[in-house]
């Protein structure tokens, strides 16, 4: 099927697009990597009369180091995180993640920012951005603020953005030395949507015992969830830790759906072992890391 | 009428039109160049028969609109070969190796295929599977696919030891 008729911009900056947004209310909608929105408007799942194109404005697109943080620009494509060296050395759970995002043809066209913006609950990179706690910057008519991650994902596909508001970066804490991660799903065929996932992070201090732990999991509820209660058990454990017990007090705590790919419990088994599998993978690479 | 002017090169070729902005580029490619080769069967992204460069990259043109593309340098599967009457090494090894039934997807996994080993020329085995992972054809069961991109990449990387 093809896209219902619409007006095209392709502004050249962010306050032209919020412009665009605020004159056209709910009629208009950002067009990023189009590999979302496409196929909703392509299926009639949505029409819009008008498309706002981010590919042509200036300046959010890159990744760039700055104080502790590493900032992606909103249209940074998933493929280029994905290959880029300084990603996969300060955000490794980004780069750990990226893979898993659909098949290469899309990562090279689909954005950080759309992938965020569009909070599908069983995408990864909202997970990685929920269990590092990254920052949104976020533009819109009255300049420019940020929200925290934890404050971003409202419910399934819909996030705190007024309509006329665009995510221009995300940034990402840089790792500690004493850090490990890991990202684990299980999915039907590799690039398929997860039917569980996790994205984790471990730090460990000079002796081995956790001293933080950040476990978010997707596709078990309508937006991604840390488990808390899970990631407190972890904290001050050592080596003999049963991250079994860890992995099923995460997933205690989420209620996932059942559908035609899978039931609410299976998740919930799965998610149980896979939380297990990427604790056990992000705890070695921490203590890999002491020196 | 809606319409806007867009140029791009398509296989060497300048080309400019007034189009919808709705027309995506698999359609623009298709009913606007002539260029049948690009398939169309999912469009939503899934299938990935409709596969092209776009300056390089392989993407799915059933998700870019045809207006996005002003400036850009797209190559089809028509124009991966150097001339007519002579395949490229892909090309022939989807012959070969039996990496083609009804031919409808192969255009897509030709051209995704021909991607993937110019940046990854010496892929392991897990890699190929994952690389073909985003095509989908109904006929052949992989095999025949599998062995085309080994014969392939095989007969690239000779050619390149040959060339230094
Ligand atoms: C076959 C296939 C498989 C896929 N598999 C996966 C997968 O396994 N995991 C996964 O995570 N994703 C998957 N995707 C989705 C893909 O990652 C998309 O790229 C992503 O969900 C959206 O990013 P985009 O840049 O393409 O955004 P678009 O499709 O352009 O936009 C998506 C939504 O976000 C809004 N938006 C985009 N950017 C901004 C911004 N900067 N500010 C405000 N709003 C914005 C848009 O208005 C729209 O509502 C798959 C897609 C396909 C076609
Ligand atoms: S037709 Fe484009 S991916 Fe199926
Ligand atoms: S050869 Fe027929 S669909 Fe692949």
């Amino acid at each position: 099927m093809k896209a219902a008729p619409f007006r095209y911009h392709a502004p050249s900056t962010v306050a032209e697009a919020v412009d665009l947004l605020t004159e056209h209310g709910d009629e208009a909608k950002v067009l990023a990597g189009g590999q979302s929105l496409v196929p909703i408007m392509a299926l009639r799942l949505g029409r819009y009369g008008h498309l706002v194109d981010l590919n042509r404005v200036d300046g959010l697109r890159g990744v760039e180091a700055a104080n502790g943080h590493v900032r992606v620009g909103a249209m940074t494509t998933q493929s280029a995180v994905e290959h880029d060296p300084m990603i996969a050395d300060r955000v490794p759970l980004v780069a750990a993640a990226a893979p898993h995002i659909g098949h290469f043809q899309i990562r090279n066209r689909g954005t950080v920012g759309g992938s965020i913006a569009h909070a599908d609950p069983a995408a990864e990179l909202p997970a990685v951005a929920m269990a590092l706690d990254a920052v949104m910057e976020v533009g819109g008519p009255e300049g420019a603020r940020e929200v925290r991650a934890a404050d971003f994902f409202t419910s399934m596909w819909t996030t705190s953005l007024a309509d006329n508001e665009i995510l221009t970066a995300v940034r990402f804490p840089v790792r500690s030395e004493l850090q490990g991660f890991a990202v684990s799903e299980v999915a039907r065929r590799h690039g398929d949507f997860a039917l569980v996932g996790t994205a984790c992070a471990v730090s460990v201090d000079g002796g081995g015992v956790v001293t933080d732990a950040a476990i978010a999991l997707f596709g078990v509820g309508p937006t991604p969830v840390r488990a808390a209660s899970a990631e407190e058990a972890l904290v001050g454990t050592g080596p003999d830790a049963d991250l079994g017990e860890i992995g099923r007090l995460a997933l205690s705590g989420v209620d996932p759906n059942d559908d035609v790919h899978a039931s609410g419990d299976y998740r919930r088994r799965a998610g149980a072992a896979i939380v297990a599998r990427a604790l056990g993978t992000a705890r070695d690479e921490a203590r890999g890391g002491r020196s | 009428m809606n319409e806007i002017p867009v140029t791009m090169t398509v296989n060497g070729e300048d080309r400019a039109a007034t189009i919808e902005p709705r027309l995506t580029l698999a359609d623009y490619l298709r009913s606007e160049c002539g260029l049948t080769g690009t398939h169309l069967a999912c469009e939503h992204g899934a299938c990935g028969a409709c596969t092209v460069l776009v300056d390089g990259a392989a993407q799915r043109s059933c998700l870019v609109f045809a207006v996005q593309a002003q400036g850009a340098e797209i190559t089809t599967v028509e124009g991966l070969a150097e001339a007519p009457g002579e395949p490229t090494a892909v090309q022939r090894a989807f012959e070969d190796c039996y990496g083609l039934q009804c031919g409808f997807c192969t255009p897509g996994f030709v051209v995704s295929v021909t991607a993937f080993l110019r940046d990854n020329p010496e892929p392991d085995d897990r890699e190929i599977r994952e690389a073909l992972s985003g095509n989908l054809c109904r006929c052949t069961g992989y095999g025949g696919i599998y062995a085309a991109v080994r014969q392939a990449a095989a007969e690239l990387a000779e050619a390149q030891g040959g060339a230094s």
